[in-house]
């Protein structure tokens, strides 16, 4: 493209942003004389320009707004919000052909009849405006021209003219005096940008007239800068390299040079880092009309203050987060501030505000974003979270408000009930905050409502030098940045910190929180050499608030390391953020904790007891722990791991037969011996796993083939077996395996195993021929137990539902017992047993046994409420059996009471 | 980039053209030596892990970071003993510096494009991608490298 007007388009971008700026002013300040001439001015530059270079489009929209905007300065149209509008509209379509000329060379096509019919019937006074009468003279073309003659003549500016006009009559003397000074004063600074370094077309320089006179400065094409920034992070790492050399040898001739040299490149980079830095203000430009446009449209009133614009940032920075800071200020706007008669009945003041603050503390800008509307709303964002299933209701329950709000950054994540052009398609906030966990920086918020919220960002003050912290992991050495690292932990087995597993991940406790643990060995795939498993260093890494602890073999020490952006070829690696040359000249990689985090496959990031809420977790779900094993035929069986005592393992050379029965000496007793099936050969020399069985004091030795594993699985027993010994099939570890009868064995091998329990106190005939109704959703739960309860001399009826029970209960059917469990799909416990409690239930005296997973004291308190006799945990066999037989027995007590007579 | 065409136009019209010659495996390898930015002996390569197999690592050379390429996992050849010296050699594409490891490096040759010849059609698919043509020398055939269509082949698939 033409190099003048690739210099037309920077300027002019500059230019129009300046305008936009200025308008909004004036239409806050409608008289004000210097606005308005410096507005005209601009336009009238831009108009000049565009006839220069031959952009008839441009210059004619141009000039019509100029025509207009003379009339404002002339002081005989006034400035109002509908007039401002228009010349906006001008402005836009102003930047739309800049636009369409940036990209393909020359203006786009297009029709600005509309909008030049406008302007002129304002300039003209026919726009139907009673306040708007040109006065006297029709004829553009004659005042056109007297425009042109006067702008074509070199003149003093118009304030000048003023100097010179007003001398005192008759003063001859300092007439001349005053002509001097006037002369010799210097012109008022061309409206030439202020700002050092120049980006690309569409950057914010601040203008002269709008602010600070005009500091001497100079444009720079920005790959200049670039190349001196690479070549002084050259230098600060062979001034590196240098000094650790030094610092290895004693006292050379070098030294005081080398210092000396130190300084200077210290200097030197702290410089050229300022040529990148920019004043925030430029992020904040185009903010004034995103407002002004949003409380046009919102019918709100809104106020944007800013202050701290004058604070530098790193331009890079500044271009990652002008989106993000234009989107907070839109939902400020859209979700804060409430309409002006809400205000009012709220006791504030009908205009709302949004501040926008920015200063340095710490080696960081802190930037705020603050609005006094009615801040984030509770209720809503509760709602919202259950809606999208992101937590239970008792979890959400047990949050603090703080909590709950941090769920707005959440992706997908908008309470606004319509989406609408500004925002409520809930793809901001989230985006906002990743965008600003990219360049390293945090992003908080506090709200109150009915008060306001207020955003703080927190971001580094440069990205491209960073300290970092130096680890090995399987001999490898990588870098980690030092803002993400918020502490270093020692794990060993003599200190204080152990590194626990929950289901095989591994966790930690720090104070009072658990962490999750991520071994880097692990997870760069790296070998498991070197490093030692006595002590582990754990990099607790943080990232928003989210924490996790990184476990690596060795740590250095911190170093000021240049970030240089990794290969082309590697950058889709998510856990390295880029890689550097360290002082002895080898090349690391630098991680990412964002990506490590995510690699843990924990995209989470708000809950930072994510560790806590998995343990709770493993409650809910029912699964149950098997031990596999195999015979001979190489089936695959399974039997519930409660159930067996011990895992031993015997020489079948010890084994003694005692009448009929295999035995062996096992602590002090003899333990019978089964084998599991024909299958097993006790008599094959060499040692075979038994399961053990224990109860109170009977002991049984199941001997099979080989354990397989412990698995953890939700059982789900689908066919039914005859043959005794196996309760039936289930798939597990995705193979089909016999779930086997643990009762049948024991009681083969002794047939009073259960009996132990109820013979002395409850003579065989009270439990004898008693009719027990046992409902529980899971058929595993009724196979497993209807055994166990008809061995104890029960009659049996199992049902799966509540709603099948109480259809019993209608059809007359009698019970002696109910035992039921309280999680079902159809009916849950407790309000089976509130039906069966019912006034003129047949069932109202039955006793009501909860065997259940849930029980806790509030559940057991809540059961016997609703009319359970007994409550108590499943899997408790030894206590069913007892509880059972007591609650008959006391039950029957209470019958025989209230008969009037002992049995 | 546009420096370097102009030079090959040049050559190009004087009938020949300069290659550097380099062994990788069994086979002779030619790049265009205007594409070559240094020769390397053996160098100290930091691992990249979780980086594709034909990425050996990253290395320093002059303070610029640059990717090792392990040519002969480009190639599908096995890896070579450990302990055996490689060499490398440096080219540049897109404004980053990759080091292409190989075997070892021959001479440059001076070859007429006349001899200059398109794939023969018994070439592997996979090789096929990785060059520009070949040349027929006294005793063996010699394969130009296309570097360039080899370096974005690595690049990651969007």
């Amino acid at each position: 493209m033409d190099d003048l007007i690739v210099e037309f388009l920077t300027e002019t971008n500059e230019g129009l942003a300046a305008l936009d700026l200025d308008m909004v002013r004036l239409e806050q300040n409608p008289n004000d004389k210097e606005l308005i001439s410096s507005i005209f001015r601009l336009m009238h530059t831009i108009k000049g320009t565009c006839g220069f270079l031959g952009l008839p489009r441009l210059e004619t929209v141009a000039h019509r707004a100029e025509n207009v905007m003379g009339r404002f300065r002339d002081g005989n149209l006034q400035v109002t919000p509908e007039y401002v509008t228009l010349i906006f509209e001008s402005f836009d379509r102003i930047k739309m052909i800049v636009a369409g000329l940036e990209e393909t060379g020359s203006e786009p096509q297009g029709d600005d009849s509309a909008l030049i019919e406008k302007l002129d019937a304002v300039y003209e006074g026919r726009d139907g405006n009673t306040q708007n009468t040109k006065d006297g003279s029709k004829g553009d073309g004659k005042e056109d021209e007297l425009q042109a003659l006067f702008d074509a003549t070199p003149v003093l500016p118009q304030d000048q003219w003023h100097t010179i006009v007003t001398v005192p009559e008759g003063d001859e003397g300092d007439a001349a005096k005053a002509m001097e000074e006037a002369a010799a004063a210097p012109p008022p600074p061309p409206p030439a940008p202020a700002a050092a370094p120049a980006a690309k077309a569409d950057d914010h320089g601040a203008k002269a007239s709008s602010g600070p006179v005009a500091e001497q400065s100079l444009r720079v094409n920005v790959d200049v800068l670039e190349n001196l920034m690479t070549l002084v992070s050259e230098l600060v790492l062979t001034r590196n390299q240098l000094l650790q050399i030094l610092r290895a040898q004693k006292d050379t001739e070098f030294s005081g040079s080398l210092q000396r040299l130190n300084h200077v490149v210290s200097e030197l980079q702290e410089g050229v880092m300022k040529t990148r830095m920019q004043p925030i203000g430029n992020a904040w430009s185009k903010l004034p009309r995103i407002i002004r446009d949003l409380s046009m449209e919102l019918n709100k009133k809104i106020d944007l203050v800013m202050e701290g614009e004058n604070t530098e940032l790193d331009r890079q920075i500044l271009d990652m987060i002008k989106d993000p800071l234009t989107h907070m200020v839109r939902n400020s706007a859209d979700h804060g501030i409430e309409m002006p008669a809400d205000r009012l009945k709220a006791g504030k003041l009908e205009t709302g505000r949004v501040v926008l603050k920015a200063y340095h503390e710490g080696g960081h800008i802190i930037i705020e974003i603050a609005d006094d509307g009615k801040g984030l709303p509770l209720a809503k964002i509760k709602e919202k979270i259950l809606k999208n299933g992101l937590a239970t209701e008792e979890e959400v329950a047990s949050m603090t408000d703080q909590q709950i709000q941090q769920y707005i950054f959440k992706a997908g994540f908008s309470t606004a009930e319509k989406v609408t052009s500004v925002s409520g398609r809930g793809v901001g906030m989230d985006v906002v905050r990743t965008n600003i966990e990219k360049i390293g920086g945090s992003i908080v918020l506090k709200s109150v409502e009915g008060k306001g919220s207020t955003f703080f960002i927190k971001i580094p003050l440069t990205l491209a030098i960073v300290s970092a912290l130096i680890v090995e992991a399987a001999g490898e050495r990588f870098a980690i940045p030092q803002l993400s690292v918020r502490e270093l932990v020692l794990a060993s087995s003599k200190s204080s910190i152990k590194i626990e597993t929950i289901k095989g991940t591994p966790f930690f406790r720090l104070r009072d929180q658990l962490l999750p643990l991520i071994s880097l060995k692990q997870l760069l795939g790296l070998e498991n050499d070197g490093g030692d498993d006595e002590n582990r260093y754990i990099i607790i890494a943080q990232i928003g608030a989210y924490q996790f602890g990184i476990i690596v073999d060795k740590v250095f020490d911190t170093e000021e390391i240049v970030v240089k952006p990794v290969s082309n070829i590697l950058k889709n690696i998510e856990i390295f953020s880029g890689n550097t040359i360290l002082g002895d000249g080898s090349v690391i990689m630098i991680l990412d904790p964002n990506g490590i985090a995510k690699a843990m496959g924990e995209t989470d990031i708000s809950d930072a007891n994510a560790g806590k809420k998995t343990a709770q977790d493993e409650n809910k779900v029912e699964k149950t722990s098997l031990l596999l094993f195999t015979t001979a035929d190489g089936t695959p069986k399974a039997v519930p791991l409660s159930l067996v005592a011990r895992l031993e393992e015997i020489d079948t050379a010890k084994i003694e037969m005692s009448s009929g029965t295999a035995m062996i000496q096992y602590r002090g007793q003899l333990m019978p011996l089964m084998p599991f099936d024909s299958s097993v050969n006790l008599k094959t020399p060499g040692k075979k796993p038994v399961l053990v069985f224990v109860d109170e004091t009977s002991t049984m030795g199941l001997v099979v083939d080989k354990i397989v594993d412990i698995t953890d699985e939700i059982v789900n027993v689908q066919v039914a077996a005859g043959a005794g010994g196996v309760i039936g099939s289930a798939i597990i570890a995705g193979k089909a395996t016999d779930v086997i009868d643990v009762g049948h064995f024991v009681r083969s091998s002794n047939k009073d195993w259960f009996k132990r329990h109820g013979d002395e106190a409850y003579g065989e005939q009270s439990t004898e021929g008693r009719k027990v109704l046992l409902v529980d959703d899971s058929p595993f739960f009724r196979n497993m137990l209807t055994p166990l309860l008809k061995v104890a001399g029960y009659q049996v009826t199992t049902l799966e539902s509540p709603l099948h029970a109480l259809q019993m209960r209608e059809d007359g059917e009698k019970f002696d017992i109910i035992v039921s469990d309280i999680e079902m799909p159809t009916m849950n416990g407790f309000e089976f047993a509130q039906k069966v409690r019912e006034e003129n239930s047949r069932w109202k005296d039955t006793p009501m046994v909860a065997l259940t997973s849930h029980a806790t004291p509030q559940d057991i308190n809540h059961g016997m409420n609703m009319g359970f006799s007994r409550y108590i945990a499943k899997f408790d066999r030894d206590t069913l059996l007892s509880t059972l037989s007591e609650a008959l027995v006391s039950n029957d007590a209470s019958k025989v009471k209230s008969a009037g007579g002992l049995q | 980039m546009s420096a370097v065409t102009t030079l090959e136009r040049m050559e190009s019209s004087s009938n020949t053209r300069e290659l550097l010659t380099l062994n990788v495996g069994d086979q002779i390898f030619g790049i265009p030596i205007l594409q070559v930015q240094d020769v390397l002996g053996a160098q100290k390569i930091t691992r990249v892990p979780l980086a594709p197999p034909a990425i050996a690592g990253s290395l320093n050379l002059r303070g610029r970071i640059v990717t090792a390429i392990n040519m002969r996992a480009c190639l599908g050849m096995p890896d070579r003993d450990a302990g055996a010296k490689t060499m490398s050699v440096v080219v540049e594409n897109n404004g980053e510096l990759y080091s292409l490891m190989i075997d070892s490096v021959g001479d440059v040759m001076n070859l007429p494009y006349s001899d200059y010849e398109k794939n023969p059609a018994t070439l592997s698919p996979q090789w096929r991608s990785l060059c520009q043509g070949i040349y027929r020398l006294k005793d063996k055939l010699l394969v130009v490298l296309d570097v360039p269509r080899l370096l974005e082949g690595l690049q990651p698939q969007e």
